[in-house]
């Protein structure tokens, strides 16, 4: 019997004072982590069962994601009952499982009431994007006016966008305000701070940034906006765990992580998962410290699993559109 | 049966085997194994067992290969030999190329067969061995292509003996006979005892691809076997394995002219600065120590982190270490495979044990080993003393030391603390600190921000006691080449040294005192004896007769002069012409007393000459940047062994000595010469020359006495690092034996004429030299 996973119980991040010490003399050797980065999709495999499992784990983090120019409410009503049954019913028979959900719809901001509309009941969290997504060059004011008025459309979730500048400039400080700002904005909402690690061009940058937000209270970080010409990849990825660990181990606070943008396979959500639990451990594998951006991942995974149930290979145009 | 339900809860990873029934059907179908010689597979012999050593099956019988076989193989080689020489390049070219190419095409097939045979994860057998194994024939089918530009005059050893271990079976093949046939020798292979499958199948493959007989041999069997192929007729010996069989093969070859490269034991260096990404290098340790079961030679087994950095970083490697599985080796998600056989087991836990009793604390993962076979639970031991046995045994098993560091200058000085000199690894986000520990650490390769990395155009192999000769590369090529041949001219017999007085009339009326020279200044014979220089009947003169104690006193002069190998190869330039100079200011002098003993006053020019000529080389025999693996600089750069020990003809008294002891100071090296036993005041004059050309005190040293025990007591000398002899058979093959000590690299030269070619030019400089490849990848 599966449900919705519940909460683990940890306390959420409030973040501490600014603390340059805990990250400017960090060093990040980039062709060791790629080397990392590329052998562990070598070094685990799964199979049957376990694959299945790990593809239907990939869903209960997913963060089931439209955030396109032409989205509208319909549109996103569309994807929330996908979020609500991502996979059809017969795969859920044939895996023994009751129900599946994703873990979160995200969308803009101005969507947000359509989403909470459209998965009312469902307990499927809706995310909204702010903060003057996806390049965040808006006065702060306004972005934190952005914040406050997708909570109040009903977001339960917040992904916010730093601004690259300030890490480019290496003006810690001004960041931590920022991000510290829009976490007081969210409230109750949880809030993931996006890096735009494309734009930040070393993984010093992202060490350096993922500290500084989970320092400024950041409940997830979360790699890329999906916009960037380089989105979430497995080195950077590597990288930002390996912040959050440290982060972790001075504080006691555990913090999410999401990558997103440019994973589109059933592949890619198993490398993902591997990358968390070989450099994390089994608790980010739930959905209150991981999720998977994505929009096109859930049609792959889904064929996947029913190749898994059937045994034959699948056609998309019997599963049901996202 | 478990459900996605539950595996939801555990987020287990489960099992993944690899399928091993095509392999275990051929093997079932193939067996019992004979010896692939002359092209086709020999009826069984006597039969021993090879052993999965995941579970303890038999997998296939192989047979014993005796003396008999061996010499079959080895006439089947040489009869195949000249044919095989005798095509053009690109004809052997087409053949490298096709093993590499059937190779890739039983890519699986072999991975699997290494993996039941060795105990090795298959991830590690299909994702670096294979790869490595065909990109080692694909690069050898280029230097079969280019072999007569790229050298020219240069031709095959001829027949091959190469002895492989269980490590890396399919690899170390590779590595052994994909040059061999490049240069157009032929080769008689034993695989390792406990691994022999994959060589058979890669026999299989040799006849598949219908190289022509002969040329690729295979004969499985024991130590015996090995040895009774060391005692072949074959021309060279090649050989990867323990240092302790290495010594053995060293004394067995000694005096045979084979020539021998020798690929040994390792207890290299992992230092861990404290501004490195100690992530990356608590995966380096995984990639080292941790794997193939830590049962490679050049695994970072001694880990040296600053102490600024240990709590750190060890307390992320003990995080590390719980996320290795250790299991079924064809399992895809398994990590650490089996250790490859009962023995090696024994001595891992024989050795842990020890490290323990001496003081060290073992960090061990904390995991379920099978209930069946060799499996060893990974880790690392904590309070290493230098004196630990552990810190000095190669443990051979996945298990690292760690010992702290204050300073870079105590990094370098516990990294070279060992016998052992193969690899090195350094971890460190300063480049400037990284390249300057990569120049001071004893190590024939050196990573940085990485380690075990291979390439087929990297060179490999080690110094000290980790043997010499390289593999792969420009520089393994050469192993599998002989120079052009040189005339040997019979040497003049020295009567034993007289050290009686009334030998004879001194001749000059003036006595003229000749003196040994050590560290820069003239010194006096322990021993308080001189003997008689006769020439003609005449007593020109008395030379100190020289003992082990001077010996020893010149070979430490030579380690004080150490600056000598740092100096630029324009200063040393500068000292070689300045000896020119001088030389040329005093030729008319020394021709004349050359003339008066008889000898050939020609000789000063020709040496004022071989001095320009290695004045030319000193900053021009350099090294090579290789294209190995993208985003990686590699380094191929030639270095000074230290202290040499150059043991003169008793012809040409000065040119010999020149000829030999100038191209080794030219590299940089020290030298501990032994001149003409007949005719030493030749040299003896020197040093005055040496004293007016700012040559540094203790770079050349010369001590006169009775050559062979002298050069005896520099071939068995722990300090020097290598050794070149010209005399007699016997001195040359006591030399080769007695080097076997420290496992110096030696040269032994005919006698010669030392005014023709074969008295100069860059193979005396490859002789002074070894080579140190550096890998440093980059990218950000």
């Amino acid at each position: 019997m599966m449900a919705t996973p519940s909460p683990h119980g940890f306390a959420r991040n409030v973040g501490v004072p600014l603390a340059p010490d805990w990250f400017e003399q960090v060093a990040v050797n980039t062709p060791a982590a790629e080397r990392r980065a590329e052998s562990l999709a070598g070094r685990r495999s799964l199979k049957k069962e376990w694959q299945a499992a790990w593809l239907v784990n990939a869903i209960r983090c997913m963060d089931l994601t439209t955030l396109a120019g032409d989205d509208t409410d319909d549109r996103v009503a569309r994807l929330c009952a996908k979020a609500r049954s991502p996979l059809a019913p017969h795969i859920l028979v044939g895996l023994g499982l009751g129900s599946v959900q994703t873990g979160a719809v995200c969308v803009y901001p101005t969507l947000v009431a359509a989403a909470v509309r459209a998965l009312a009941g469902s307990g499927v969290p809706v995310a909204s994007v702010a903060t003057g997504f996806p390049a965040g060059l808006m006065p702060l004011d306004l972005r934190l006016a952005e914040i406050r008025y997708a909570v109040d459309q009903g977001a339960a979730e917040i992904d916010i966008v730093i601004s690259r500048a300030l890490v480019l400039r290496g003006d810690w400080a001004a960041l931590y305000d920022e991000i510290a700002a829009m976490r007081a904005a969210c409230g109750a909402a949880h809030m993931k701070a996006i890096l735009a690690t494309g734009d930040l061009a070393t993984l010093r940058n992202v060490y350096k940034a993922s500290m500084v937000a989970m320092q400024a209270g950041a409940d997830f970080i979360k790699t890329s906006t999906g916009k960037e010409a380089v989105n979430a990849t497995l080195p950077v990825s590597l990288v930002m765990l390996r912040a959050l660990r440290d982060y972790g181990t001075r504080t006691g606070f555990k913090v999410g992580f999401k990558p997103a943008g440019g994973m589109k396979t059933a592949k890619d959500a198993l490398a993902w998962q591997v990358l968390m639990r070989e450099e994390l451990g089994r608790d980010w594998l739930s959905p209150d410290l991981f999720r998977l951006g994505a929009s096109s991942m859930l049609g792959d995974i889904e064929r996947q699993l029913e190749h898994f149930v059937t045994g034959r290979y699948a056609s998309s145009t019997r599963h049901a559109l996202a | 049966m478990v459900t996605v339900t539950e595996i939801l809860e555990t987020m287990e990873y489960g099992p993944a085997p690899e399928a091993s029934g095509d392999v275990r059907a051929w093997l079932a179908a193939r067996g019992p194994f004979g010896h692939f010689i002359d092209g086709e597979f020999t009826k069984p012999g006597a039969l021993f067992g090879a052993v999965n050593p995941a579970d303890g099956q038999v997998l296939a019988e192989v047979s014993q290969g005796s003396t008999k076989d061996v010499a079959a193989a080895v006439a089947a080689a040489r009869a195949a030999q000249g044919p095989w020489a005798a095509l053009p390049g690109h004809e052997r070219a087409k053949y490298l190329y096709a093993i590499a190419r059937h190779i890739q095409k039983r890519e699986r097939f072999l991975a699997v067969l290494e993996v039941l045979d060795n105990g090795k994860p298959i991830r590690e057998a299909r994702d670096i061995d294979l790869p490595l194994v065909v990109r080692h024939f694909y690069h050898h089918a280029g230097w079969a292509e280019m072999l007569a530009e790229e050298f020219p005059g240069a031709a095959p050893v001829g027949v091959c003996g190469q002895i492989i271990p269980w490590n890396f079976p399919l690899l170390m093949l590779a590595w052994k006979i994909a040059p061999a046939l490049a240069a157009g020798n032929t080769v008689v292979l034993k695989p390792a005892e406990y691994t022999p499958l994959t060589a058979l199948a890669f026999a299989e493959i040799c006849a598949e691809v219908g190289l022509p007989a002969g040329v690729v041999n295979i004969v499985t069997g024991d130590g015996d076997t090995g040895a009774a192929l060391v005692a072949a007729k074959v021309d060279k010996i090649a050989f990867t394995g323990s240092t302790e069989v290495g010594r053995l093969i060293r004394r067995a070859t000694a005096g045979t002219g084979k020539k021998l490269s020798l690929e040994l034991g390792g207890k290299s260096p992992f230092i861990v600065f404290a501004d490195a990404d100690l992530d990356a290098a608590v995966e380096g340790v995984v990639d080292a120590i941790w794997f193939n079961q830590g049962q490679v030679c050049c695994a970072g087994s001694r880990i040296l982190v600053a102490e600024a950095a240990a709590e750190v970083f060890t307390a992320r490697l003990t995080a590390r270490l719980a996320k290795l599985r250790v299991g079924d080796p064809l399992d895809k998600s398994t990590d650490i495979g089996a250790i490859v056989h009962p023995v090696q087991l024994a001595r891992i836990h024989d050795l842990v044990a020890e490290g323990q009793a001496a003081g060290a604390c073992l960090v061990q993962a904390e995991c379920q080993l099978p209930a069946k076979g060799n499996f060893y639970a990974p880790g690392f031991m904590t309070g290493v003393a230098p004196a630990n046995p552990v810190a000095v045994e190669e443990i051979f098993g996945p298990v690292a030391t760690l010992t702290t560091f204050r300073t870079p200058a105590e990094a370098v000085e516990l990294a070279n603390n060992t016998r052992y000199g193969l690899a090195a690894s350094i971890w460190s986000e300063n480049v400037t600190l990284a390249l300057d520990v990569c120049s001071k650490v004893k190590a024939g390769v050196v990573w940085v921000n990485s380690t075990n990395l291979f390439d087929a155009g990297a060179a490999f192999g080690g110094m000290r006691e980790s043997g010499f000769g390289r593999e792969g590369a420009r520089e393994g090529l050469a192993e599998y080449l002989a120079a052009p041949e040189v005339a040997a001219v019979p040497e003049a017999v020295a009567l034993p040294p007289n050290a009686a007085p009334g030998a004879g009339a001194v001749a000059e009326p003036l006595d003229r005192t000749a003196k040994m020279y050590i560290g820069g200044a003239q010194k006096r014979p322990d021993s308080g004896y001189c003997y008689a220089v006769v020439a003609e009947g005449r007593t020109l003169g008395l030379a100190p007769l020289g003992n082990r104690k001077d010996i020893r006193n010149a070979v430490e002069a030579a380690h004080k002069a150490s600056s000598w190998g740092k100096a630029t190869g324009h200063n040393r330039a500068q000292v070689l012409y300045y000896i020119a100079e001088n030389l040329s200011a005093r030729a008319a002098e020394f021709a004349a007393r050359l003339e008066s003993a008889g000898g050939d006053g020609a000789e000063v020019e020709a040496t004022i000459r071989r001095a320009f000529y290695y004045a030319a080389q000193a900053d021009k025999h350099d090294g090579a940047v290789h294209a190995t693996k993208s985003a990686h600089v590699t380094l191929a750069m030639p270095e000074p062994f230290g202290v040499m020990g150059i043991a003169c003809p008793n012809d040409a008294p000065l040119l010999g000595f020149a000829s030999l002891v100038l191209p080794a100071i030219a590299m940089g090296n020290r030298v501990v010469a032994i001149p003409s036993e007949t005719m030493p005041l030749a040299v003896t004059d020197l040093y005055q020359v040496f004293d007016t050309s700012d040559l540094p005190g203790g770079v050349v040293n010369i001590v006169t006495g009775p050559r062979d025990d002298l050069a005896r007591t520099l071939a068995q000398h722990d300090d020097v690092s290598a050794m070149w002899y010209c005399g007699s058979p016997e001195g040359g093959a006591m030399v080769e034996a007695e080097s076997a000590g420290n496992l110096k690299a030696t040269w032994v030269l005919k006698n010669r004429d030392w005014q023709g070619a074969g008295a100069q030019g860059r193979a005396y400089l490859d002789r002074a030299t070894q080579w140190k490849t550096i890998w440093v990848p980059y990218g950000e």
